[in-house]
């Protein structure tokens, strides 16, 4: 398979979210999301109770898509950052290390100027767990090791069934 | 490229549905909605013109079950299908981990079929994969029509490397499930290889 499949253990979850959630405060914001480029949300902070993520990443995903085919036409070679400004909320989207999507929803607690700086700095600390990450789930690959509590290492026919019934 | 968590215990799969304009890629994901239990399905997102051909893509989040203890999660994508749309199926078919090739029975569109057929090898190329090393099925769709073609000349024009293959009327869902189910099985193997 092409590409290499995006595998998070617990330590690495609690690093990623340590910075989404000083990026909520530190912003004033919303809500906070981390999406991966094929549209898979992978953590969040703030008040999701009323937002569809699953939605949410799909779209933003194919939002950042469609941006990336425009720069290309045009000979750029991306837009990192998208801005849509509504009445009441607004929401800053942004390409970290062309691999994950950082997404910043906020209202009038807070401005354009502050989630910039504020993103600016945690997109810098995300990069370097998501390189951390890359280095380690290429180490795997080289050894050829599998996770000890791999949910695939005796997953039978029968679990797939089961699945669809 | 699916994403595995071991913090949250969920696996998540992309699953495209591919094939020329209108062969029912948007009505199969129409009937998979309408068919599972609200606690298992999220929103069907359609990106859809007036006339509700898809303009971008139709999304699907399905969520089926557990396997030893990890929740596993279908995202289910569908290509625009017409012709000029070419760009936006490219970013679609990124990070995919399966495909399902929706083509339409209809003797008259054979054509389209292989058209789109030729557009998937290309585009998945583009990405360095290849649809023999994919999980893959085809879909014969449209079985109820009047003026269909045989399944062994579809199966010759179509899938000549004798992939899974299923027969279905979409709108009435038959072989829907079959077919991802199907596509399902070899993903979840494939990731069996590896992890």
């Amino acid at each position: 398979m092409a590409g290499s499949d995006l595998v998070m253990h617990d330590n690495e979850f609690q690093k990623i979210d340590g910075e989404l959630q000083r990026l909520h405060q530190q912003a004033n914001a919303n809500v906070v999301f981390l999406v991966d480029k094929n549209g898979q949300l992978i953590a969040s902070a703030g008040d999701t109770h009323n937002i569809d993520t699953t939605s949410l990443a799909s779209l933003t995903a194919g939002n950042i898509a469609a941006t990336g085919g425009i720069a290309r036409l045009l000979g750029e070679k991306e837009f990192t950052i998208l801005f849509h400004e509504g009445e009441k909320d607004n929401i800053h989207i942004s390409l970290i290390g062309q691999r994950v999507i950082l997404v910043v929803i906020f209202g009038q607690r807070s401005s354009l100027g502050l989630v910039r700086l504020r993103v600016k700095k945690a997109a810098e600390a995300l990069a370097r767990i998501f390189d951390e990450i890359a280095s380690k789930a290429e180490k795997e690959k080289v050894e050829g090791g599998k996770s000890a509590d791999s949910p695939f290492a005796e997953i039978s026919d029968e679990d797939i069934d089961n699945l669809f019934k | 490229m699916s994403f595995i968590n071991y913090s949250s215990r969920e696996i998540n799969c992309k699953i495209v549905y591919y094939g020329p304009g209108l062969c029912g890629k948007t009505t199969n994901l129409q009937f998979i909605y309408k068919k599972t239990n609200p606690e298992q399905k999220g929103k069907l997102i359609s990106l859809a013109t007036e006339s509700e051909r898809t303009l971008f893509f139709d999304f699907l989040p399905l969520a089926l079950g557990d396997i030893r203890g990890f929740k596993v999660r279908f995202h289910l994508y569908t290509v625009p299908g017409q012709v000029f749309y070419a760009a936006s199926r490219k970013l679609i078919l990124k990070g995919v981990d399966g495909v399902i090739f929706v083509a339409d029975s209809q003797i008259e569109r054979m054509e389209a079929n292989m058209e789109s057929l030729d557009d998937l090898r290309i585009n998945l190329a583009e990405q360095g994969y290849a649809v023999e090393k994919l999980p893959y099925a085809v879909q014969y769709n449209k079985r109820d029509l009047p003026r269909v073609a045989p399944v062994e000349e579809m199966n010759k024009l179509l899938n000549v490397n004798g992939v899974q293959w299923f027969e279905g009327v979409a709108p009435t869902g038959v072989g829907v499930f079959e077919t991802l189910k199907g596509v399902a099985k070899q993903v979840l193997l494939e990731l069996k290889k590896h992890y």
